[in-house]
C-alpha cells in the first residue's frame, strides 16, 4: 500500500436521511460508515460527492459546522449525478471527499456587523451554513435580515426551518416572497430584486447574495441603489469542478481558481477578474 | 565531466537500463517518439519528440483508484505503488523547464501523489539541443537549450558523448557507469555549446520577447479585439494543448468494466466546450473565450500565480502541429503590436 495521502482518494459517506424539500430539491444528510462526520468544514465550503460509475460533483455543504454530527447537502435535481442522487435511498453509501474552498469571512470581517442574506432559489443552500453558524453565535453578529424568494410556495428550501426556528429568533428578520400569487399564501409576491428594493434596507450591513445570475445581477443594482458599497456584498460561485484543488484547470478565471480562492468572493474582488463566471 | 565514445553508446544504454528503466527518443513511422530502451533500439537524432516528455509524469490517461459496489456498499481500492527508478535520456532544455511548469501545479499543496511518485524516482539526462528546429524559441523564455538543467546534462558531438552531472542523483549514476566512461576536460561541450548559440541567432524566431505579457496584464489584454480574428479558424480541436509539455488540466471520469468500476484521470482541454459546461450554463460560449483561455492562462494568468514564470517553454510543437498553422507565436506577435499602436 502507498503511504501518501492523495487529495482526490475520497472515503466513504453513509446517508442516512433524505428530506424532500420541493418537488427538485432533495436534502441528504452524510456520516461516515461509522456515523461521525466525515470532516470539518467552515461556513461557505464545499465538498465533492460521487457516485463511482455515475460522476463526482461539487456541492456547497447546506448544514453548519456547529453541527458536529452529520453533514447536510441541499441538491436540486439537474444532470446525471444529481438525478443519481435524487434516485438513492436512505443506506445508499457514496463518496466525499473535502473541504474546499475559502468560507464566508465569519470569524473576522462579520464579525459585530448587521446581515442581510439574500437569496434565490436553490440558492439558499449555500447560506444555510452561514445564517445557522451566525445564528449559533448569535452575539457576535448585529441583526440578521433575511430575504427569500422562489417561484412558488413548494419551491421553498427549508420552508419548516425558516418558519419555525429562523422567524423565531430574535433579531433575525425574515422576509419571504414567491414569484407569482398561489392559494394558501398570504405573504409577500414578487422577485427578489424588487422586494429588496421596497425593504430598503440601510447600508449599516454586510450582504450575502446567492441565486441565479439574473437574480444576482438585479439585486446587486438595487443594492448599489440603496448606497451599498461593492466591499460589502458577497457572493459565492458555482463553475464546473473537477478536482477541487486548483489544479484540473477548469474553474480558472483570471488568475483565480473559484475551488481554492473561492467559491466565495467580495465583488470588489470579482470585478478585478475577467467577466466569465 | 565524463565521456564515451559513440560506437559505445549502446554499452551505455545497457548500463543504465541494467538498474533503471531507460527511456530514450527513436524514429517511428510517426516521428520520433521516447520509448523504452532495450537492445536494438536506436537513440533518435530529433530530440524535438511528437509528444513532449510530459507523459512521464502526467500520462495522458491513468488509473487513479478503483470502487467496487455492493447493493447500497462501496469500497474504495487504492490502486497507487511505489513507481520503480526510472531514466529519461535526451529531454532537451525547453522539456526539461516543463517539468518545472508542472510541479508548480502538481507539487502545489495540496500535492498530487501521483504525479509526486513519478517525480521523486526519474532520473532526467538532458541534453543540449545542437538542432534547433525554425519553430523554436525557448530563448524567448529565459532557456539556454545549449544548457539544460537536469540530473545529468549530455552533449553529443559528431563520435562522443559528454556527461556531467548537476546532482547528486546524477553523480550516482556517473559513478555507477564509470568503468565504461573516461574523464574528460569539457572542451568539447564547451565547444558545441558555442555552436549551438550561434545556430540559435539565426532562427526566425530568435528576437521574439514575451516582456510585453506577466501577471499584471489581464485588464490590458482580455478585451483586446485581436483576439476575434486570432480565434475566427480555431477548430477547437484540441492538438495544441495535448502536444504542449506544460498543459495539464484534466478531466476525472469513471468506467465500469463489468467487474468493477475504474476512476480515470484523463487530459483535457480548455479549448473544448465541454471543458466548462455545466447543467446551469456555460461561462465561455464561443471558441473565442476558450482560445483566450488557452492563451491568457500561459502568458498572463499563470505567471501572476507563479512568480512571473510562463506556461510556455516555447518547444514549438503547436507551431507544427496545428491543422490551421495558429499558435502561441502568432497571439504574441499580434497582441503586441497591439499595445505598440495604442503608444
Amino acid at each position: 500500500m502507498f503511504e501518501l495521502n492523495d487529495p482526490l482518494i475520497p472515503v466513504i459517506g453513509e446517508v442516512t436521511d433524505i428530506r424532500i424539500d420541493t418537488p427538485d430539491i432533495k436534502t441528504f444528510r452524510v456520516v461516515t460508515p461509522d456515523g461521525k462526520k466525515a470532516f470539518a468544514h467552515r461556513p461557505g465550503q464545499c465538498a465533492m460527492l460521487s457516485m463511482p460509475g455515475v460522476g463526482e460533483a461539487m456541492f456547497s455543504i447546506t448544514s453548519s459546522p456547529t453541527n458536529t454530527e452529520y453533514m447536510e447537502f441541499s441538491i436540486k435535481k439537474c444532470g446525471c449525478v444529481t438525478e443519481w442522487l435524487h434516485s438513492m435511498e436512505v443506506g445508499q453509501q457514496i463518496t466525499i471527499r473535502g473541504p474546499y474552498g475559502k468560507p464566508f469571512p465569519v470569524d473576522d470581517e462579520f464579525v459585530g456587523k448587521n446581515l442581510l442574506f439574500i437569496a434565490g432559489g436553490v440558492g439558499l443552500a449555500p447560506l444555510r451554513s452561514v445564517i445557522n453558524y451566525c445564528r449559533h453565535y448569535r452575539d457576535r453578529y448585529g441583526k440578521i435580515d433575511i430575504v427569500y424568494g422562489s417561484r412558488s410556495k413548494d419551491d421553498l428550501l427549508d420552508y419548516n426551518e425558516i418558519i419555525s426556528e429562523w422567524a423565531n429568533d430574535a433579531g433575525v428578520n425574515v422576509h419571504l416572497t414567491i414569484d407569482r400569487e398561489q392559494e394558501g399564501w398570504d405573504g409577500h409576491v414578487g422577485f427578489v430584486p424588487n422586494y429588496v428594493k421596497e425593504l430598503g434596507f440601510d447600508t449599516d450591513k454586510i450582504a450575502v447574495l446567492c441565486g441565479p445570475p439574473i437574480m444576482i445581477k438585479f439585486t446587486l443594482n438595487g443594492l448599489y441603489e440603496l448606497g451599498f458599497d461593492k466591499t460589502q456584498i458577497y457572493t459565492t460561485l458555482e463553475l464546473r469542478m473537477k478536482c477541487g484543488i486548483g489544479k484540473c484547470g477548469r474553474c480558472n478565471v483570471g488568475s483565480k481558481y473559484v475551488c481554492k480562492d473561492g467559491p466565495v468572493f467580495r465583488f470588489d474582488q470579482l470585478d478585478e477578474l475577467p467577466d466569465e463566471y | 565531466m565524463r565521456k564515451i565514445s559513440l560506437d559505445r553508446i549502446n554499452d551505455l544504454f545497457a548500463a543504465i537500463a541494467a538498474e533503471f528503466r531507460l527511456y530514450l527518443p527513436v524514429d517511428t513511422n510517426g516521428g520520433a517518439r521516447y520509448e523504452e530502451w532495450a537492445e536494438g533500439k536506436i537513440l533518435s537524432d530529433e530530440l524535438n519528440t511528437v509528444r513532449s516528455a510530459k507523459d512521464f509524469f502526467f500520462p495522458q490517461t491513468e488509473n487513479l483508484m478503483d470502487f467496487k459496489t455492493e447493493g447500497k456498499k462501496i469500497e474504495i481500492v487504492d490502486t497507487r505503488s511505489e513507481t520503480e527508478d526510472f531514466v529519461i535520456f535526451g529531454v532537451k532544455a525547453c522539456d526539461v523547464r516543463s517539468f518545472d511548469v508542472l510541479d508548480r501545479v502538481f507539487l502545489a499543496e495540496p500535492q498530487d501523489s501521483f504525479y509526486k511518485n513519478r517525480r521523486e524516482h526519474s532520473l532526467i539526462l538532458s541534453m543540449a539541443c545542437a538542432k534547433p528546429h525554425e519553430t523554436c524559441f525557448c530563448t524567448t523564455f529565459g532557456i539556454d537549450p545549449s544548457a539544460p538543467m537536469g540530473d545529468i546534462v549530455c552533449y553529443k558531438t559528431e563520435d562522443a558523448l559528454y556527461m556531467d552531472a548537476k546532482t547528486e542523483k546524477g553523480a550516482a549514476l556517473l559513478k555507477k557507469i564509470e568503468s565504461i566512461t573516461v574523464e574528460d576536460n569539457g572542451e568539447a561541450a564547451e565547444k558545441q555549446k558555442k555552436v549551438i548559440r550561434e545556430r540559435l541567432e539565426k532562427l526566425p524566431l530568435h528576437n521574439l520577447t514575451a516582456d510585453r505579457f506577466g501577471g499584471d496584464k489581464t485588464a490590458e489584454f482580455f478585451k483586446a479585439p485581436e483576439w476575434k480574428e486570432l480565434s475566427a479558424s480555431c477548430l477547437g480541436c484540441g492538438t495544441c494543448t495535448f502536444v504542449c509539455p506544460t498543459c495539464q488540466c484534466y478531466d476525472i471520469k469513471d468506467f465500469n468494466t463489468g467487474h468493477g468500476i475504474k476512476r480515470f484521470r484523463c487530459w483535457d482541454s480548455c479549448m473544448y466546450s465541454e471543458f466548462t459546461k455545466m447543467s446551469a450554463g456555460q461561462p465561455r460560449l464561443t471558441q473565442l473565450e476558450r482560445f483566450r483561455q488557452r492563451f491568457m492562462h500561459k502568458l498572463v494568468y499563470f505567471p501572476a500565480n507563479n512568480d512571473g514564470m510562463f506556461a510556455c517553454v516555447g518547444c514549438g510543437r503547436c507551431l507544427s502541429k496545428c491543422p490551421i498553422q495558429m499558435n502561441i507565436v502568432k497571439v504574441m506577435k499580434t497582441l503586441g503590436k497591439g499595445e505598440e499602436k495604442n503608444v
